[in-house]
């Protein structure tokens, strides 16, 4: 359980990590909290000859409210940090809500929202968010900036569209509007394990009542799954249960779910039907009211 | 090139210089390069949380983090925890309520469980038994004894709630 052996940079510009990868190639490794990358050092299920350690590099930091009406948060947010700045809870709670459901606490207060994009697993709760809330991943490279839209970010088993000399540098959720809601909930064997299914939802508040809901699973594909089909089902608030079962039904189609070590397909598919059942009910509950 | 990387730390109030290997992660550097050993090295990849020490203040996995990525920061063990005083109704808690058993998560049950504590103290509150098991959940204790664990934890919530301040030695 000890990593292979490596070299080591540390950058402190944008500028220095763009050189240092340059001229080390596709063989070095970009470390930014770590939480997932030491665990591949230690099985050296990856073995790069050099770790850039971009996590003190100032580009990457900080959270603040765009005058677009967009939160933008800086791809070396913590976890933690996440979960306890008043602008996220005010703008994307549903990422504070995520938050606690991420490993243990003592890797939260590490692990990175650009660390957890870029690693792109397919069982892990904030990409799936940042789909669910229409977000934008703001990358980076030596020839400049330009902006992915969440739902074409993921591309398949810790696959991103992140070109080999890009960067995440930031993620931009467009501020929730008074009334829209969002809510995740997930199945997991043990507190703070990836989950066995999730489902982030959101749906906007639109003419008194929530419409156009967003349903982005997780776990039960190689990325973030959007279940378009069950989605319209649902249409707009209320959802009776007639809705709801309409909607789990059609989850059939949106979902193709690959066996893992928790189960097979159709024990994906179950989860993911109970899952939906919880969410709307969470998302049609009065605000700061959880359903049971 | 070189695999070794120069870092300049403080260590439990010490400042520590040396040349470390850029593989070595946290945990081996404490025990094996500075002969700390109340950290323990338990699954190295971020199950256990028999490693857990604080960097600048807060939990960590010491498995997941490099060594050579702390230049500048701090590292606190049980160790120098236990030298200031800091938690020291808690380990005698742990002591009274046999919540220690063989000992080999305690170091990093404590760490944990004294963040909790004194988030909860911050935002004025004592933690339910069940806020405790869960804030626990990353540290595994293969003795298996959780609930003398929790009661300890949940003893001194209740202790420090009932007299803010009084913990400090």
């Amino acid at each position: 359980m000890k990593a292979g052996s490596f070299r080591y940079e540390r950058a402190f510009t944008l500028a220095e990590v763009f050189r240092l990868r340059g001229d080390a190639g596709a063989d070095a490794q970009l470390l930014a909290g770590g939480q997932s990358l030491l665990a591949s050092l230690a099985f050296r299920l990856s073995e790069p000859s050099l770790i850039i350690d971009i996590s003190r590099v100032p580009e990457l930091k900080g959270i603040s409210v765009l005058p677009s009406g967009h939160l933008r948060v800086g791809a070396l947010t913590t976890h933690r940090e996440l979960a306890a700045h008043p602008d996220v809870s005010r703008h994307a709670p549903l990422l504070a809500e995520a938050v606690p459901l991420i490993a243990h606490a003592a890797i939260r207060n590490r692990g990175t929202i650009g660390g957890s994009l870029a690693f792109a697993d397919a069982a892990a709760e904030l990409p799936a968010c940042c789909v669910a809330l229409g977000a934008c991943i703001v990358a980076v490279g030596p020839n400049g900036e330009r902006t992915i839209p969440a739902a074409s970010f993921f591309t398949g088993l810790f696959a991103t569209a992140l070109a080999e000399d890009e960067v995440i540098r930031a993620v931009e959720f467009p501020c929730a509007e008074p009334g829209d809601r969002a809510t995740i909930v997930e199945l997991t064997r043990r507190s703070g394990d990836y989950a066995m299914a999730g489902l982030a939802a959101w749906a906007q508040h639109v003419d008194g009542r929530l419409q156009t809901p967003r349903l982005v699973y997780f776990g039960v594909g190689t990325g973030p799954v959007v279940a378009g089909e069950a989605a319209r089902a649902l249409g707009p608030a209320p959802w009776t249960l007639h809705k709801v079962a309409e909607a789990q039904a059609l989850l059939d189609r949106d979902l193709d779910p690959p066996a893992d070590q928790h189960g097979g397909p159709e024990m994906k598919r179950h989860l993911a039907r109970v899952l939906l059942a919880r969410a709307v009910a969470q998302l049609g509950a009065q605000p700061g009211v959880r359903a049971a | 090139m070189s695999t070794e990387v120069g870092i300049s730390l403080m260590v439990n109030g010490e400042r520590v210089s040396r040349r470390v290997e850029a593989r070595r992660h946290l945990i081996d550097f404490l025990r094996l390069d500075l002969g700390l050993m109340g950290s323990h090295a338990g699954c190295e990849h971020g199950v256990c949380g028999a490693c857990t020490v604080r960097v600048n203040g807060l939990i960590v996995r010491g498995c997941l983090v490099l060594a050579a990525s702390l230049d500048g920061d701090t590292v606190e063990t049980i160790e120098g925890v236990s030298d200031t005083g800091e938690i020291r109704d808690l380990q005698d808690a742990f002591v009274a309520g046999n919540a220690c058993q063989c000992g080999y998560c305690t170091p990093g049950m404590l760490l944990t469980a004294a963040e909790l504590l004194r988030e909860s103290a911050e935002a004025g509150s004592a933690p339910s038994r069940e806020v405790i098991r869960e804030h626990l959940s990353g540290n595994y204790c293969r003795c298996t004894g959780y609930h003398a664990i929790v009661d300890a934890v949940e003893t001194v919530a209740k202790a420090r709630s009932a007299s803010p301040g009084a913990d400090k030695s």
